[in-house]
């Protein structure tokens, strides 16, 4: 978007920022909806919200005004501006994920050098909002929650990253924008007809980066900061009203964002085969089909977590050191020695 | 006695034990301070009001402690100023899930007294209704151990499965949860019409709900890697903490009640056999369990293709008093034994009840299983041992 309308500095980012506080919510709101209340309630042979709003569409709306009605409860014992300001730390991360998300040749925030550097960094901000949340909450089992957290970070944020350095090998770009130009003009055996999205080359890399996002999302398989049946919520089990509400959409945008993430680095991102890569119809065409395969991702995401138990913290730390890191590492190695020789 | 855990359990065991012995080394050489965490009285994974005082160290146990009491309702006494018929309404809601079964005891008891027997058609039915119980009851565990463990899907399929069970024990009860249909001599009423062939399709349609539980959840890697070598007992130490049930089988002794001291119903008259696990840890209970199940189901399609003709009730007096004396009557619950031990001094009820739950007894070996175990295996035993809060506090 930067040169797209040539407006003075102060409008653009006043544009931007408008954009920001209706697509986050926005996201959040689609996601919640389709796969935790609609997908989840399917799978479990429900029937989900009905009556508000057409087929219940409205119902995380009326959760939300719901939500602002609530008391806003201070455990006696917490320390206050620690336990207010962690939401926001938690949101915050999110939100400053989105700044660098590609959805069409122009349609960007901001277009960092550095973007997915960019993106890793700030993703691993919520784990501290959490464990803020964890320790000014005065509660045991929060605390436990935000220690998992923690130990959890440990565990899952190497693997996520080393995935991602093999298709920033392959790309010759840290740049979202370059990378998604490379799945574009690449081809595969000689077929470029629709590029080389990286799924095909970077299958291992793609695993991880989504084991890892699982983790880093707390869903399932990897929910144990949160723990309903152990720790009854864990690092937000004494948060109420818009403060909880707060911790939720960072929840579910985040998991918008890690599927925009993937999207970008393994599935070809918002270009459309046959198109020009700089083509201006992209920049409309292309948010299209970047939801279509966020919501593809998302799918897997959620679908993983209504299926399978949680694992033990220490089991998790196992299967990071174990098997993840290497895993990730070996696949460095080949993509680095497949770089060089071909 | 019992056979020893195959190698790989053993293996997983002791590798479990390693991890611990570690853990609680560096908590030693860390001098790491104690915390003192209550589970309960309202917590999600105690589906009731028990309270656990666990004492951790990081997230170790060091010690776990049931304190039950909290939904006392004080039925052993209450029993004692209601006649006998009334006492079966109260029964009924000790151990909720499976109510049926819960009148079963007490009803054989006061018929020993009175030296009455029911008629081979009511014992048949009692059977089946007695199954039935069993199999609404444990088909709720089979889903709900996925919940204990994090998956929240499989317990929706326990419920709408259970669902149709209860229709069938609604159709001859009229009640749901609490039929109160057991009388002295025989039943309330026979059976409707057309029930068999139902209950047939159900039972073919609950098999389908095992089969969906092995794949969904019993066959998933990462529920046995939560359940495989955590919370091991012991067959030794089941029997010493007087354990029973599918976590007394699980352990690898061979005991069941409905086998072993049938007090009269229509057990021996079908094909059925004991299942038992070697291991001994969470997943062999859930093994187990989830075999009964099936089982169960397989008895009560044969019951259902024998039952015989003739009257449903025994010759009883209208007013029943029960001549002074003492009897004990247990039986194979879906939780374990249940027994009635039940003085009369010829009254219109009962001097005095003891009633001996399966709860009670199972979740006392807590303190001994969940040393040394970490604060998920808490959740993940709790869960396996299997106890309604009725059943523990009464």
């Amino acid at each position: 978007m930067t040169d797209l309308l040539g407006l003075a500095y102060w409008a653009e980012t006043s544009i931007k920022l408008g954009v920001a506080l209706i697509v986050i919510p926005t996201a959040a709101l689609m996601l919640g909806y389709l796969f935790l209340l609609k997908m989840m309630a399917f799978m479990q042979s429900r029937l989900g919200p009905q009556d508000v709003g057409p087929y219940g569409t409205l119902q995380l709306i009326a959760d939300a005004v719901k939500f602002l009605q609530k008391e806003d409860i201070h455990p006696a014992a917490a320390d206050r501006r620690v336990f207010r300001a962690a939401p926001v730390v938690v949101l915050a991360s999110s939100f400053l994920l989105f700044v660098v998300l590609p959805t069409g040749p122009d349609a960007v925030v901001e277009n960092l050098d550095t973007g997915i550097f960019y993106a890793m960094a700030v993703s691993s901000l919520s784990v501290l909002g959490v464990l803020m949340a964890g320790w000014a909450s005065a509660n045991k089992y929060a605390l436990l929650g935000g220690l998992r957290a923690a130990g959890q970070l440990i565990a899952y944020e190497l693997p996520l990253i080393l995935a991602v350095m093999g298709v920033v090998i392959q790309a010759d770009s840290l740049n979202l924008q370059q990378i998604v130009r490379a799945q574009a003009e690449g081809e595969i055996f000689g077929f470029g007809l629709i590029g080389n999205p990286f799924i095909l080359t970077q299958f291992v890399g793609f695993l991880i980066f989504m084991i890892a996002a699982q983790a880093e999302l707390t869903q399932t398989p990897f929910d144990m900061p949160v723990a309903e049946t152990e720790l009854v919520g864990g690092f937000h089990v004494e948060y109420t009203g818009f403060r909880f509400l707060l911790f939720f959409m960072a929840e579910v945008a985040t998991a918008f964002a890690f599927s925009a993430l993937a999207t970008v680095m393994f599935l070809g991102g918002w270009w459309i085969p046959g198109f020009d890569f700089d083509a201006p119809v992209l920049n409309v065409l292309g948010p299209v089909v970047m939801l279509v395969k966020i919501l593809l991702v998302a799918f897997i995401i959620f679908w993983i977590r209504f299926t399978y138990p949680r694992l033990r913290e220490d089991q998790l730390q196992k299967f990071a050191w174990k098997v993840l890191i290497p895993l990730s590492l070996a696949n460095i190695v080949v993509t680095g020695i497949f770089k060089v020789v071909l | 006695m019992s056979p020893p855990p195959t190698a790989s359990a053993l293996r997983e065991q002791q590798a479990y034990v390693a991890a611990q012995a570690a853990d609680a080394r560096v908590n030693v050489e860390l001098d790491t301070g104690d915390m003192t965490l209550n589970i309960g009285p309202q917590h999600p994974a105690t589906h009731g009001t028990l309270r656990i005082a666990c004492q951790l160290d990081g997230e170790q146990v060091i010690s776990a402690e049931p304190l039950m009491g909290y939904m006392h309702r004080g039925y052993e006494k209450l029993c004692e100023v209601r006649t006998y018929p009334q006492c079966t309404t109260l029964i009924n809601r000790i151990d909720w899930l499976g109510s049926f079964a819960n009148e079963v005891p007490f009803i054989l008891a006061a018929e020993q007294l009175m030296g009455v027997e029911a008629p081979p058609r009511a014992q048949w039915i009692r059977t089946i209704l007695f199954e039935l119980s069993r199999i609404a009851n444990v088909s709720l565990f089979l889903g709900d151990m996925g919940v204990q463990v994090g998956a929240l899907t499989p317990v929706f399929f326990a419920f709408r499965d259970r669902e149709r069970v209860l229709n069938q024990i609604e159709e001859v009860t009229g009640g749901r949860f609490h039929p109160n249909f057991d009388r002295i001599g025989g039943l309330k009423d026979d059976i409707p019409r057309g029930w068999i062939a139902e209950t047939h399709a159900v039972m073919a349609k609950m098999r389908g709900f095992c089969d969906e539980m092995e794949d969904l959840l019993m066959g998933n890697e990462i529920f046995q890697t939560r359940c495989r070598s955590v919370g091991v007992i012991p067959g030794d130490v089941a029997l010493s903490y007087g354990l029973s049930g599918a976590n007394l089988r699980a352990s690898g002794v061979d005991w069941d009640l409905r086998r072993d001291a049938n007090p009269g119903l229509a057990w021996d008259q079908v094909d059925w056999r004991v299942w038992t696990h070697p291991d001994g840890d969470s997943f062999a209970r859930y093994w187990v369990r989830l075999q009964e199940t099936r089982e169960a189901t397989k008895i009560v399609d044969q019951l259902l293709d024998g039952i015989p003709s003739g009257p449903i009730m025994a010759k009883v007096p209208r007013i029943i008093k029960v001549p002074a004396g003492e009897a004990y009557v247990s039986t194979e619950n879906p939780l374990g034994e249940m027994g009635y031990y039940v003085v009369s001094k010829g009254g219109l009820g009962p001097f005095r009840v003891k009633i001996r739950t399966p709860s009670f007894s199972n979740i006392s070996v807590v303190p001994w299983v969940m040393r040394g175990t970490y604060v998920p295996d808490i959740i993940t035993i709790l869960g396996s041992l299997y106890f309604i809060l009725g059943d523990i506090d009464r």
